[in-house]
């Protein structure tokens, strides 16, 4: 097992480089140059263009491309076009609120999902299965960052229950949580459902009804268990879109995240800062999609042996 | 195939017709209540978008009118006004033509590229097949809001890029349905015999192997364009879409979110259109994935 993960890492590396290729292949088509973006639009053109030498904006692709990796490999993200700070310092500033924020709302969504998922498939075409795929197929259409908007509305400008912005308490995470958790628990509400379908109808839990087992037991402790596997790894993908999602939530909510540090950074054309973001964004969706799979290995003793084998 | 020859060579063989499959398609289609109910709302849409100027006038949705500021609705005013007085169901009519154009356009064009490279990919295998899926994978490791916010920070705001950002993120998805799809078929034997027959390779691909990713094509487009407009209101809230004073669903609830405490009309509506739409398709999607699945056909 420790083979695979290594295998695993290592396949990680050219994938990372490949990332890094393309946000650095997007970037170089800004056509803004970097010296005015720091020296200011009234600044004098040769010594923006000075900088700009300084800085090997005129270095071929490959040149700067390397030279961008060899600061990556030595953990340097580059400096902040505006603030010449170190974008790994913001970055590591701003990041727990994103991990934290998206981390809490994936946890939620499978809480929410799961459960409303089984009840479905087990009373299929009931009241409970109407509900539950109407919520599905609502949260599905719904944009999440209206939905913090109405939450905003509801809970926060109406009801005053919740506070509107930050994250300085648990009060302020419950409404960005819940909203961002919604979204994703509606696909894993489906995909749930359909799984338990197909698993339910199988031989072995018919055999396990007739021999007299208790529902609770063959829904829970054998149906589910092999219903998970594709859910788990759905759980693993939306990953990467309640990410997208907290990017625009982070504005709603005015939160100091990653989220709002890539949106600034575009508008305000700082490159090296929209690049970091861009690169720790897409590789902790790589390492969540990395523990997605080991994890199948703990649940599925099956997987667990194909692995081993290599 | 030229059935003629055939028959010409052979005119002892009863005659082959070939038999359209839409009829009993539709027939199964109108079977399902939610998924006629969603393309009745995509018609009105539609519509709408087309004859938006018919509808209302262009310069209702644009056009400022400090005297109308934060109305709620009412008669003369359906869905209110805006923090600038610009009529609400104007822009709703008007917006319908952007959220529409961009979706429907991101999923085209997404789908052109992404069925030429997964047919490639499929059909020739080995290396191919190796370095396309590879740069696709690593496309789809990348967060797509982020990806998107990438390009739009190198290219600028604006519809083309917004739609430039939309299409390669759809990309990947429909290159691994074409694989998947030319993949089953590509070891069979009527391909086999194709290649005998010295039948060019893009038109064993369009003629005989695409033909099997239709249904998982259609399911997708449906449910890609509901996707696609959603995300394109995300881009616009951000600021990075299409601009204003342009009517677009995304930039509606950006303007109107400094407003929603005095006047809540001017978020809900914009969502709700946008909900509305996103909703018709998937239920839509639903019913063609459906009907388009062959161990449900009777």
């Amino acid at each position: 097992m420790s083979k695979y993960i290594i295998k695993r890492l290592l396949i990680m590396i050219p994938t990372l480089m490949l990332i890094t290729m393309i946000v650095f292949g997007i970037m170089c088509l800004t056509p803004s140059s970097p010296g005015r973006v720091i020296l200011g639009e009234k600044a004098d053109q040769a010594a923006v263009d000075e900088l700009n030498q300084r800085l090997g904006v005129n270095d071929p692709f490959l040149i700067r491309y390397f030279n961008y990796l060899k600061g990556i490999l030595k953990g340097d993200l580059g400096n902040s076009y505006r603030s010449n700070r170190p974008v790994r310092d913001d970055i590591l500033l701003r990041l727990p609120n994103t991990l934290i924020l998206t981390t809490a709302a994936i946890g939620l969504a499978l809480l929410i999902g799961i459960p409303i998922g089984v009840l479905s498939a087990v009373k299929q075409y009931s009241v409970y299965d109407m509900l539950g795929t109407t919520f599905a197929m609502f949260m599905a259409s719904v944009p999440t960052f209206w939905l913090s908007l109405m939450a905003i509305v509801l809970f926060s400008l109406k009801l005053k229950w919740l506070p509107s912005n930050g994250l300085d308490s648990f009060r302020h995470f419950i409404l960005p949580t819940v909203t961002l958790a919604l979204g994703a628990a509606a696909s894993l509400v489906r995909l749930t459902r359909t799984t338990m379908l197909e698993t339910i109808r199988q031989d072995y839990i018919r055999t396990a009804y007739s021999k007299g087992q208790s529902p609770g037991i063959i829904i829970f402790r054998h149906a589910l268990n092999n219903a998970l596997l594709p859910v788990i790894t759905s759980a693993g993908m939306q990953f990467g879109g309640i990410m997208g999602s907290a990017v625009v939530l982070e504005q709603v909510f005015a939160i100091n995240g990653i989220g709002t540090m890539i949106t600034e950074a575009i508008r305000m054309k700082d490159i090296p800062q929209a690049m970091g973001c861009s690169l720790v964004l897409s590789f902790l969706f790589m390492v969540i999609m990395l523990a997605v799979d080991l994890l199948y290995a703990f649940i599925d003793p099956r997987v667990k042996a194909r692995y081993v084998k290599g | 195939m030229n059935y003629a020859k055939i028959q010409e060579a052979f005119p002892q063989t009863t005659e082959y017709k070939k038999k359209s499959q839409l009829p009993e398609m539709w027939r199964r289609l109108k079977k399902n209540k939610t998924a006629m109910l969603g393309l009745a709302i995509i018609v009105i849409i539609l519509l709408a978008a087309i004859f938006a100027d018919l509808i209302v006038p262009y310069s209702l949705a644009v056009e400022q009118n400090p005297s109308a500021r934060l109305k709620g609705p009412s008669s003369e005013h359906w869905f209110g006004t805006d923090a600038y007085g610009r009529d609400i169901f104007a822009r709703i009519i008007h917006g319908a033509r952007f959220s529409l154009l961009t979706g429907i356009a991101a999923v085209v064009v997404g789908f052109i590229l992404g069925g030429v490279l997964g047919a490639a990919a499929g059909y020739y295998g080995g290396i191919a097949d190796s370095v396309i899926m590879r740069i696709l994978d690593t496309i789809m490791c990348i967060p797509f809001l982020v990806l998107a916010l990438a390009i739009v920070a190198a290219l600028g705001t604006g519809l083309v890029n917004v739609l430039l950002a939309l299409m390669l993120s759809s990309v990947p998805t429909y290159a691994r349905i074409v694989r998947s799809a030319i993949l089953t078929v590509v070891d069979q034997d009527f391909i086999e015999a194709a290649r005998a027959c010295g039948t060019p390779n893009s038109v064993i691909i369009f003629k005989h192997v695409m033909p099997n990713a239709i249904g998982p094509i259609i399911v997708q487009t449906t449910m890609s364009v509901g996707m696609m407009i959603k995300d394109a209101a995300a881009m616009s809230f951000l600021g990075m879409g299409i601009q204003p004073p342009s009517p677009e669903w995304g930039a509606m609830l950006s303007e109107g979110k400094s407003y929603m405490m005095y006047a809540a009309h001017i978020v809900v509506i914009p969502g709700l259109a946008i909900a509305v739409t996103a909703l018709a398709l998937n239920l839509m999607g639903d019913g063609l994935r459906d009907v388009l699945d062959p161990r449900l056909k009777d």
